[in-house]
């Protein structure tokens, strides 16, 4: 390997850890505000990146019905509960959030399909379709049980992945997709040569980082998903509902999600069950930065994406099984050098 | 139902089972089969995820280095299937190890999440060895011969099968009623108890996962030579949710639960299979993961506990007696009255820029009972943590029967001679008060996990359990021994936690607010108890905000304000210490 290859690799690993960066955020955003461990995460990438090449083939993405039966389910779900709490005045406005808001993208994208809209707005149905399969599924899922302990959630969370694998292939079909390019330029750096795209998805990532940085510290409902993170029952207190901040954490989750899968979309071939290792890759990174920490996870998910470009140079078919023993150096060196609090009794 | 009855119908069923082979179709002992080297791995899960609390997506990848390991030797190298075996349980066993090793000391999802990777990353190391046959597999591998007798028919592995599985349960069942199993048990709910009984919890938990990857690895070893073809899929990530999903419907805190979920899971898939294709031909493998995760998903939202202990609450409860008295277990040699027990010197804590204790220094006397007393936020309970080990001073000394154990872990002290109380009481709600207690003699009984296992621990069992009747009457709790600890009073669990301190035949007892939630007679008998104690040699030193109840019991008093130590000496004397009135009452105006 020459220093050439090698630059090529890290920048070819930089952008992949960027697309890992996002998605190891949002891991991080709602495991620490809801303690669920989500791993259907990458899931919604690829279906993101599903959509848009749908869109782009001018059919109607298999999204549409996967959202509009899921805000059934949910309406159901909350009406049922309102009712059986005694407090049917609650009903129009479940039936706003939970039935008529993800219907309206629903609509729209089903009534434009047949036609090739330009790029950006594409894009924009992409993301806005996708929005609300986060708060949904946390509501149909999770929030039954948001008692439970953080690993009776993360059995639940493995299962959901299941389940949305299995839909992903019914609503999509087997086929592998990669969109068209977002950008046509590249550029020269440092004597290598770095395409459009890589720069695009390097900038979202910032980008995204940056906003949820202002989101945590400048805003109001910024600090209540942080104080929910601290201390829930504290939160309570101070008259935040931990479930309003629950649905937050799923919807910034969604547009994590929608916007890795938007940039991962032209630069790699997806199909419906793609969204596990692309996630369970960003868990790594978010393990580094111990599923606490979003500077710490911003740079091990960077890592990985680099450490797995050079893994894949020196043997592709064992790439994966390097990116994923690395965790064993990983935990260990959590385990020695972190003190861990004591776990919460879960009987 | 009595005992003989339920003996009965249980000898009645395994009968039934065992001569299944000769009425029933082969289609349906195959299905059995299936069954039965599923429910290995499921028992694993159960003593895993149950009883231990640890939940691993891993325990298909475990079976699959087992078949592999077989597949490998018996096939490809033509050695018997035996020396197969062998290398099977060597090769899984050891990977958990280190696996374990790695997470254990993790909150448990860390554990959990690397489960899964390690089970892509064996799919994948599988899928891309050449010499283990890639993602096709290795065929033709040989059935198992016991002497010249091949089991080549599903009729006969059967026999193997189920024959191993029973005694396997044989052995779970006596683990889970031993010393072994009160630890894995304890487990659940936190560390500060476990360690504080001189347990090691990295240790059990450690034991408990390669117990369970061996039960896969003998799972794994059956499927190989009982399928006598392996491949990468069976092994995957998918399957080991199947696996969960299993123990935790069957109902994971009870043995039985292994078994009927692996039987209710085989047969649901067994049907899926049948009837989807024809709702939706093509595509029926996916749907099937897709009704198995919603349906997993709607019973762990509805009925978390499992099938077996909601089908157990209909049935009586077993009746169990009390132990026979059995021979006394040996005591410790407690030390000279009137020497140094421990020393504190210059014991300091800090949180951060907070002091909670600063430069404090006392003695404890051998055959002594010494209050340490204070406002709140005095720093007593931070002082009783660096005692016992829980918390390490930020400077300063402690030293314990000659040894210096300021450095030494909670586990380490424990096993020393020092039992404690908990000011916010710590027991295990759903364990009977005598497994409670029993907790406490953990480190004066000796057998091991096969020792356990292999019922060869019942003389030291027995005297263990008398020895901890006699504790529970000491304090007044011996009429029910076999009440949930959970159901009792405030007031009583106090008192479970003290009998569990003193069946560990401590030198030093120390007693958090041992009689906060006591009604006065309780505190009374409380008082009597402590002082016969120390007529029988134990030092005693406590935290108490009971006045009169110190006053009335202690040889000294050390008193904290402020995280300093502001006086010591008879109980009269403080009393009437100008400083000690101030803390209390504030500064005479």
């Amino acid at each position: 390997m020459n220093s050439q290859i090698a630059a090529i690799l890290t920048m070819d690993g930089v952008a992949t850890g960027a697309i890992y960066v996002l998605i190891a955020l949002g891991f991080v955003l709602i495991f620490a505000v809801t303690r669920i461990i989500f791993v259907p995460f990458g899931d919604i990438t690829t279906f993101t990146a599903l959509t848009l090449a749908d869109l782009e083939a001018k059919r109607l993405p298999g999204t549409a019905s996967m959202i509009a039966v899921l805000a059934v389910v949910a309406t159901l779900m909350q009406v049922t509960a309102l009712l059986r709490a005694g407090a049917a005045n609650g009903i129009p406005r479940a039936l706003l959030y939970y039935l008529a808001l993800p219907l309206i993208p629903v609509a729209i994208v089903s009534a434009t399909a047949g036609t090739l809209l330009p790029a950006p707005l594409r894009i924009l149905f992409t993301v806005v379709l996708i929005l609300p399969l986060g708060p949904l599924l946390n509501r149909i899922v999770f929030w039954p049980i948001a008692d439970a302990s953080v690993l009776l959630l993360l059995i639940v969370s493995v299962a959901l992945h299941f389940a949305l694998v299995g839909m992903g292939l019914f609503f999509f079909g087997p086929e592998g997709v990669r969109t068209r390019g977002l950008v046509d330029f590249s550029a020269e750096i440092a004597g290598t040569v770095v395409s459009g795209e890589t720069l695009l998805i390097i900038g979202s990532a910032a980008f995204f980082s940056l906003l949820l940085y202002l989101f945590f510290n400048f805003t109001l409902y910024g600090k209540a998903l942080h104080a929910t993170a601290m201390n829930r029952t504290g939160a309570r207190l101070m008259g935040i509902r931990p479930q309003q901040s629950g649905t937050i954490a799923f919807l910034l989750g969604s547009l994590l999600a929608a916007a890795s899968g938007v940039l991962i979309a032209p630069v790699d071939t997806l199909f419906y069950d793609s969204g596990f290792l692309i996630g369970l890759k960003a868990f790594v990174g978010a393990i580094i930065g111990g599923l606490v920490s979003f500077p710490v996870t911003a740079i091990g998910s960077v890592f990985i994406g680099v450490f797995e470009s050079f893994a894949a140079f020196e043997s592709s078919p064992f790439k994966e099984v390097i990116v994923f023993s690395i965790l064993i150096p990983v935990l260990l060196w959590r385990s020695y050098s972190f003190v861990q609090p004591e776990d919460e009794a879960d009987e | 139902m009595n005992a003989r009855t339920t003996k009965l119908v249980a000898v009645a069923a395994v009968l039934a089972l065992f001569a299944a082979p000769y009425y029933m179709a082969p289609f349906t002992i195959t299905l059995l089969n299936y069954i039965g080297v599923y429910s290995f791995v499921a028992l694993g899960l159960v003593l895993l995820t149950g009883i231990a609390g640890i939940v691993s997506f891993g325990q298909a990848s475990f079976m699959g280095i087992a078949a592999y390991a077989t597949a490998w030797s018996s096939a490809l190298m033509g050695y018997s299937p035996w020396l197969g075996l062998v290398l099977a349980v060597v090769v899984t066993c050891t990977v958990a190890a280190i696996v374990g090793l790695a997470t254990l000391r993790l909150q448990g999802h860390f554990l959990s999440l690397s489960t899964i990777a390690w089970g892509l990353a064996l799919y994948y190391t599988f899928g891309n060895i050449a010499g283990l046959g890639a993602y096709n597999g290795i065929g033709s591998i040989p059935p198992v011969s016991i002497g010249a007798f091949r089991l080549a028919d599903s009729g006969q592995i059967f026999y193997l099968i189920w024959g191993s599985l029973l005694l396997s349960f044989l052995a779970a069942h006596n683990l889970l009623d031993s010393r072994m199993g009160r630890a894995m048990r304890a487990l659940r709910g936190g560390n500060t108890l476990v360690a504080s009984l001189g347990i090691n919890a990295l240790h059990i938990r450690l034991a408990t996962f390669v117990i369970a990857a061996l039960l896969a690895a003998l799972s794994g070893w059956l499927y190989a030579h009982m399928s006598r073809f392996v491949s990468p899929t069976p092994f995957d990530v998918t399957m080991s949710i199947v696996f969960l999903m299993m123990a935790m419907i069957g109902g994971s805190g009870y043995l039985l639960g292994a078994l009927v979920g692996a039987a209710l899971i085989t047969l649901l898939k067994n049907w899926i299979q049948d009837i989807l294709p024809l709702i939706s031909p093509g595509s029926s493998g996916q749907l099937e993961i897709v009704v198995f995760s919603v349906l997993f998903i709607v019973f762990l939202q509805r009925a978390r506990d499992g099938i077996v202990p909601y089908v157990a609450q209909w049935l009586p409860a077993p009746r169990q007696q009390k132990p026979l008295a059995a021979e006394a277990m040996p005591r410790r040699a407690q030390p000279e009255k009137g020497g140094v027990l421990m020393t504190v010197d210059a014991a300091s804590r800090h949180f951060g820029g907070l002091v909670a204790v600063n430069n404090v220094s006392f003695d404890v006397h051998a055959n002594e009972i010494l209050a340490l007393i204070g406002p709140n936020g005095a720093g007593k309970t931070t002082m009783f943590n660096l005692i016992t080990g829980t918390l390490r001073a930020s400077a300063g000394h402690i030293v314990f029967a000659g040894k210096d154990v300021t450095r030494a872990s909670a586990c380490a002290i424990a096993r020393a001679g020092v039992a404690r109380t908990f000011q916010h009481v710590k027991l295990r709600p759903r364990m009977s008060l005598i497994d409670n207690v029993l907790l406490g003699a953990y480190n004066r009984t000796r057998a091991g996990l096969f020792a356990s296992a292999l019922r060869l621990d019942r003389p030291e069992e027995y005297r263990a359990r008398s020895e901890a009747i006699r504790q529970l009457e000491r304090v007044g709790l011996g009429d029910r021994p076999y009440d949930l600890a959970g159901n009792l009073p405030l007031g009583n669990q106090r008192l479970l936690e003290i009998a569990r301190a003193l069946a560990a035949d401590p030198v030093l007892l120390v007693l958090d607010e041992p009689a906060a939630g006591l009604r006065r007679q309780e505190k009374l008998k409380l008082t009597e108890l402590l002082r016969t104690l120390r007529a029988e040699g134990l030092s005693i030193l406590l935290v108490e905000h009971d006045m009169d109840f110190v006053m009335a019991l202690v040889d000294r008093v050390v008193v904290m304000d402020f995280g300093c130590k502001l006086c010591e000496g008879a109980p009269e004397i403080v009393c009437a210490d100008a400083r000690v009135q101030e803390a209390y009452l504030g500064g005479v105006a």
